[in-house]
């Protein structure tokens, strides 16, 4: 089943006169349960891609269906309402709300998604269970390492049970060791619950977690490998 | 449901002390307003007060063609009968006081010196005649007394007389002449309010008529009501062929008027300072937004809608306007319990007789006024919140996100 299905997608930046085709053209399918790598130099277009996956942004052209749903012309809140229950997303600076604890942050898309108190509850410990944080669900993230962040910040990405995670080079702050771990959760999780992941990434020590590695250049799709002979 | 106030007492406590001035500027305008109101109206009821009790009364009973300003005691112009009158008037229930007064204007003289005077002819057993009986020396005149005379304080200061000394009282007689004679000052009074105190002596009504001339007769009956509001039943029921009743309210117009003017002249200065506080409460928030982008991006892109958005910075600025509002209104309260007890001296503003004012004033703060202050400065908190709260809400999460990077 086609979770993500980009048609001709371009996205131009324009700032001043100055025209960016960040994309071109790129036209390409993810199927349910894939772990996918977009790989490419900087400036490739990997992170407007995933942002347009994301419904975080719109293309210039051509199509994107997100699980079936065209998102074209859809408003702000509509687009909100999308990625609430659709997607999750880990970004690479460690996106939490500082206010809040370990466990509020895990627990914010549940609220957003009306859960009831028993419900949220059962949710995030099992989730901070799942990323080795529960004895840490007290602490804000200040009070947290990079690593730490990083995991609570797929626990908070997998809340919902989206279909999609969107990982922007989730790796790209964390030492070796806090990075495998990072990526093995997230591998443990695709491989239990078949969630599809979509992550870009320089590391190759990454790319190796991978059961499909796309290369983009130049805004456009290079190369597009099923590896590791998934 | 999302804990708003949680979240936005988290976020105001990221940033204590700007928390803190931006509630102390709320407060600070709060207190200052509620005070310049208290301030107001204790002004205004002062002002309606003093003039109704030392000078125009709630009733007065005239001849249809006599003259306030021109304090003329030609017969044609006066009262026949004055007591008679007076007591029936003050047979009504809704009467608590009415009574005889004669006008006339004189001069008083000592030695080298003299002064432009209004006399006024009393009787002194009316309750109606209390405000004058604060004396500083000597005592009150009697009915019977036929050289004595009530000075004011700064009439007596300004001549250099004291209690039994004499001086010399020169008045316009009833038909048309001036007559002299001399007077013993037996008491000095103060109502608290100079420019009515420094302008006035008192004689007994009987002395006052034999030496103006003017017979048996009055310029007027003072009446004072147990409640002011009945003043136009009575005002109708007394109104008669050959009298002028007027009321306190067409006595005062001009207060009245002032009254309407410092209402208005209060509304602008609430306005201006209400404008200026919450300026800063709006820049604080515009401030915080600012800063938070990176974390609007990401609560947007994990679901928030605009509406939430909205909320959480609506829930600062409340929590904001609660607590600075609160502290204000209680330290407003304060400083205006404080005041209403020792009273703000002003001294002799130098008014006419139109409006009376005490030297001192005393802020008078009304749950009127307290109500209506505070939830006005709210509702303008809140309004001036939601422009930063609105550009909250309108990021597109991937520019918020894009710029923290
Ligand atoms: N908001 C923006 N405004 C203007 N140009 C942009 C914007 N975002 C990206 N671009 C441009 O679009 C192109 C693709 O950028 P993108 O961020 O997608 O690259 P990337 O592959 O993620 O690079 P990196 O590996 O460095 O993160 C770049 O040339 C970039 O400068
Ligand atoms: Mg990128």
């Amino acid at each position: 089943m086609e979770v993500v299905k980009l048609t001709d997608v371009t996205r131009v930046y324009k700032i001043g006169q100055v025209e960016t085709r960040a994309l071109n053209g790129v036209s390409m399918d993810i199927q349910s349960g894939e772990f996918t790598s977009l790989v490419g130099p900087s400036g490739s277009g990997k992170t407007t891609l995933l942002q347009l996956i994301g419904c975080l942004d719109q293309p210039t052209s051509g199509k994107v269906i997100i699980a079936g749903k065209e998102t074209a012309g859809l408003n702000r809140n509509q687009r909100a309402d999308l990625r609430k229950g659709t997607i999750g997303f880990v970004f690479q600076f460690f996106a939490l709300i500082p206010t809040l604890t370990a466990y509020e942050n895990v627990e914010m898309p549940l609220l957003l998604n009306g859960k009831n108190a028993a419900q949220r509850k059962q949710r995030v410990m099992d989730l901070l269970e799942g990323v080795g944080m529960i004895e840490r669900a007290r602490n804000r993230p200040d009070q947290l390492s990079g690593g730490q962040q990083q995991r609570v910040a797929v626990a908070r990405a997998l809340a919902t049970d989206p279909k999609l995670i969107l990982a922007d080079e989730p790796t790209a702050n964390l030492d070796t060791e806090n990075g495998e771990q990072v990526m093995e959760i997230m591998k443990k999780l695709n491989q239990d619950t078949g969630t599809t992941f979509v992550f870009a990434t320089h590391d190759p020590r990454v790319i190796k977690y991978a059961s499909r590695v796309v290369t983009l250049k130049d805004g456009v799709i290079e190369k597009d490998s099923r590896a590791n002979g998934k | 449901m999302i804990n708003y106030f949680k979240l936005a007492y988290r976020n105001l406590g990221r940033h204590r002390r700007r928390t803190l001035f931006s509630a102390l500027a709320l407060a600070l305008g709060t207190a200052l307003l509620m005070f310049i109101a208290a301030f107001f109206e204790g002004e205004m009821r002062s002002a309606m007060e003093t003039t109704i009790r030392l000078n125009s009364g709630h009733l007065q009973v005239r001849d249809a063609d006599y003259d306030l300003d021109k304090l003329s005691v030609a017969w044609d112009y006066l009262i026949e009968d004055p007591e008679q009158v007076a007591n029936q008037i003050a047979a009504l229930d809704q009467v608590a006081a009415a009574t005889p007064r004669l006008f006339a204007s004189g001069i008083v003289s000592v030695r080298d010196e003299s002064v432009g005077v209004q006399i006024m002819g009393i009787d002194p057993a009316s309750a109606a005649n209390d405000p004058y009986r604060t004396l500083t020396a000597g005592e009150f005149i009697t009915t019977d007394d036929r050289d004595g005379i009530l000075i004011g304080l700064p009439l007596a200061e300004s001549l250099g007389l004291g209690v039994g000394d004499k001086l010399t009282l020169l008045v316009n007689t009833a038909d048309g002449d001036v007559d002299e004679q001399p007077f013993t000052v037996r008491g000095i009074f103060t109502t608290g309010t100079t420019a009515y105190d420094k302008g006035i002596v008192f004689l007994p009504l009987a002395k006052a008529q034999a030496f103006s001339g003017a017979g048996n007769r009055a310029s007027m009956i003072f009446v004072l009501m147990h409640d002011r509001e009945q003043a136009d039943a009575v005002a109708a029921a007394l109104q008669g062929s050959n009298y002028t009743v007027e009321t306190w309210v067409q006595l005062n117009e001009l207060l009245v008027l002032v009254n309407d003017f410092s209402n208005a002249y209060l509304s602008i200065i609430n306005l201006i300072v209400l404008g200026v506080t919450v300026t800063v409460i709006a820049n604080t928030l515009l401030m915080s937004v600012l800063e938070r982008t990176r974390e609007i991006g990401i609560l947007s892109a994990i679901g928030m809608k605009g509406r939430q958005i909205v909320s959480l910075f609506l829930a600062e600025a409340t929590l904001l306007a609660t607590g600075g509002i609160a502290f204000g209104a209680l330290g407003g309260w304060a400083i205006s319990a404080y005041f209403a007890g020792v009273g703000v001296f002003f001294g002799d503003l130098g008014l006419s007789s139109d409006m009376l004012l005490q030297d001192r004033i005393y802020p008078y703060l009304t749950l009127d006024a307290s109500v209506n202050l505070i939830v006005t400065a709210f509702i303008v908190t809140l309004l001036a919140s939601l422009y930063p709260a609105r550009m909250a809400s309108r990021m597109e999460p991937v520019e918020a996100l894009h710029k923290a990077q």
